[in-house]
């Protein structure tokens, strides 16, 4: 259910229906510092939000109602704007992530390559659909459009570095070693 | 074979600047730094270097179209937002030669009088961005950025901007909406970016790679450059190979090279020794090209002439194998996934192309839906803010029309299927309540 608070309003209360932070969420003074560095290089505290948002995502794994509502305050902006950016990007994540993110190409140039067959193989040896993430909170799993890894594919993006060639037994020992 | 921008792949730590200088980075500086900006901005023109994101527009006609007595500051916008499927090329230049781009940057910006550039890299590149920054970072210690530049009195400032994963914003109006802080809603052109871009001032969008030709364009003067490609397409570029080749990679081969040397020549030639099927020419919004069709100059004109384009230069390759059904899906369903939403044709369209396609290949294929592809394709055509609903409504169109007894074929295996009654709207159904 959506409240149909005004916009303008100083400290709007919005339930998504979503999960959100158990505790209240604040910026570390690191965070803080960095803040600093990144409005510094913007003629204008709008031109922040993606960088104030991934800082967020640094800070608190994920982007929660209450992350969503300091970032809105930190950058001045209402907090339904805030709230539109961050759904209209699919790289915030909207829930706790897994403590590693393998995220497999289905595009054309991968699926050519297999990459259906390994997306099904992961899924199976995970025990989890694409947006799923493990039991034991280990792995999040999705599938994504081109990664722009056509040279090396099958690719996917595993945390933060690409892997390219993929076969079932490359991914055996990517997750083997995590 | 000459290599320009992919020159310096494969030397250790190439992305350092001890090392890029080493190489001759920033050694075009001087000779641009003697240049004034209109003579810079007129040899670019006559350099034929073309917009390589995928548009294709002169580069420094792009530059000339400058309000030239606006009292608002100046932008440069660098595209590294790739994206387009089967395109893998820019990303290169930012690993290996960060430099490189840096000089182009500096070059350009002098030819538009420009103090600020920002680098739009696409937020799943974690290692551009990396080696991006770093390379800022070295080249701000040693003079070559900052107030003055190399000694010169002209003041420049580069920012890297990650992108937070958004296929759009890598057309030029939705990556300026990204920029401020917004989603990446295409904008209505006119007014054109030159004149209200960024924050409203002044703006040069450029991608990556044609950036980086740049400094090679001062380096050898224009007509030597415009000579290495082909009528009106000049110089170098890379294309990016992949799909069912023996050899997928990047290559930086002249404008013009034929599509049939790059498939059986660099490529080496279809997997297995396979028959060739389809080739889409320039990323996946590109029209697909049947066998007997590539025996092609690959150049954005020549590719337009052919009812197809160079866009991005991404070719992907299918081998007879390959269901063209099947592709087609995959591919709408990017386009499907990634529409901003903004325009009703392209989201309702691209919803409804994946929809059917899907429902075709779960043997659910209804007569008629393949002139339903048809004409939902053309019913986005045309009709929406930004590229991308041509982008998404081309390649269904060739590909339907070219192998449309494959997709026929589809649909009558599915007819038993479409006996079955349809599922009726909810009118006069009792809705649960809300």
């Amino acid at each position: 259910m959506i409240e149909h608070t005004s916009i303008r309003e100083s400290s709007p209360t919005i339930d998504y229906g979503m999960v959100d932070h158990p505790g209240p969420v604040s910026w570390s003074d690191a965070a803080r510092r960095d803040m600093a560095a990144i409005f510094a290089r913007y003629p204008d505290k709008r031109s922040a939000t993606l960088p104030i948002l991934w800082l967020a995502v640094r800070e608190f794994g994920w982007i929660s109602p209450q992350v969503e509502k300091i970032a809105a305050e930190i950058l001045g902006r209402p907090l339904n704007e805030i709230h539109i950016v961050v759904t209209f990007y699919t790289m915030y994540p909207r829930r706790p992530m897994g403590q590693h993110h393998i995220q497999i190409c289905r595009n054309v140039s991968c699926w050519l390559a297999g990459a259906a067959d390994l997306s099904r193989y992961l899924q199976q040896r995970l025990g989890i659909g694409p947006g799923e993430t493990t039991a034991d909170g280990k792995f999040s799993f999705s599938e994504v459009e081109c990664l722009c890894y056509c040279e090396c594919a099958p690719a996917m993006r595993l945390d933060n570095r690409y892997v390219g060639n993929l076969t079932k037994t490359s991914i055996d020992q990517l997750i083997g070693e995590k | 074979m000459l290599k320009l921008v992919t020159k310096n792949v494969g030397i250790e730590n190439s992305h350092t600047l001890s090392v890029a200088r080493s190489h001759g980075a920033y050694s075009r500086l001087e000779a641009a730094f003697a240049m004034t900006p209109e003579a810079l901005t007129a040899e670019v023109i006559k350099s034929n270097l073309r917009g390589l994101g995928g548009a294709g527009f002169p580069a420094g006609r792009k530059w000339s179209f400058l309000p030239k007595d606006s009292p608002k500051p100046r932008y440069l916008v660098v595209n590294g937002d790739e994206g387009e499927p089967g395109t893998c090329k820019d990303k290169i230049i930012m690993i290996h030669d960060p430099h490189l781009l840096i000089e182009g940057i500096i070059i350009t910006c002098w030819a538009i009088q420009s103090h600020k550039a920002f680098i739009y890299i696409r937020g799943e590149y974690d290692l551009p961005v990396e080696h991006v920054e770093q390379a800022i970072v070295e080249a701000k210690a040693a003079g070559i950025l900052g107030e003055t530049v190399m000694g010169h009195d002209f003041a420049l400032d580069i920012v890297v901007h990650r992108g937070a994963g958004a296929y759009i914003c890598g057309e030029e109006t939705a990556l300026l909406e990204s920029l401020e802080g917004k989603r990446g809603w295409p904008r209505l052109k006119p007014p054109f970016p030159a004149v209200e871009g960024y924050m409203r001032c002044p703006t040069v969008v450029n991608n990556v790679e044609t950036l980086s030709y740049v400094p090679y364009v001062v380096e050898m003067g224009a007509q030597p450059f415009a000579d290495l490609g082909s009528e009106r397409n000049g110089g170098l570029r890379m294309y990016s190979i992949s799909g069912r080749v023996n050899r997928p990679g990047v290559y930086e081969l002249p404008m013009g090279t034929p599509l049939r040397e790059m498939i059986y020549d660099h490529a080496q030639g279809v997997t297995g020794g396979r028959a060739l099927k389809a080739v889409i020419p320039g990323g996946s919004s590109a029209p697909i090209l049947t066998p007997d069709e590539i025996d092609v100059p690959m150049d954005f004109d020549s590719l337009a002439k052919r009812g197809t384009m160079l866009g991005s230069a991404g070719v992907i390759v299918f081998d007879e194998t390959v269901s063209m059904v099947e592709a087609l899906k995959v591919i709408i369903r990017f386009y499907a996934h990634e529409s901003c939403g903004q325009c009703t044709p392209c989201r309702e369209g691209t919803a409804w192309l994946e929809k059917i396609v899907e429902r075709i290949l779960d043997l659910g294929g209804r007569p008629g839906d393949v002139d339903n592809m048809l004409r939902i394709s053309r019913n986005i055509m045309g009709n929406t803010i930004c590229p991308f609903g041509d982008g998404a409504a081309l390649p269904v169109v060739s590909c339907v029309t070219k192998f449309r007894p494959e997709f026929e074929a589809w649909v009558r295996r599915g007819q038993p299927v479409t006996t079955l009654p349809v599922r009726e709207a909810h009118i006069g159904e009792p809705v649960a309540a809300v």
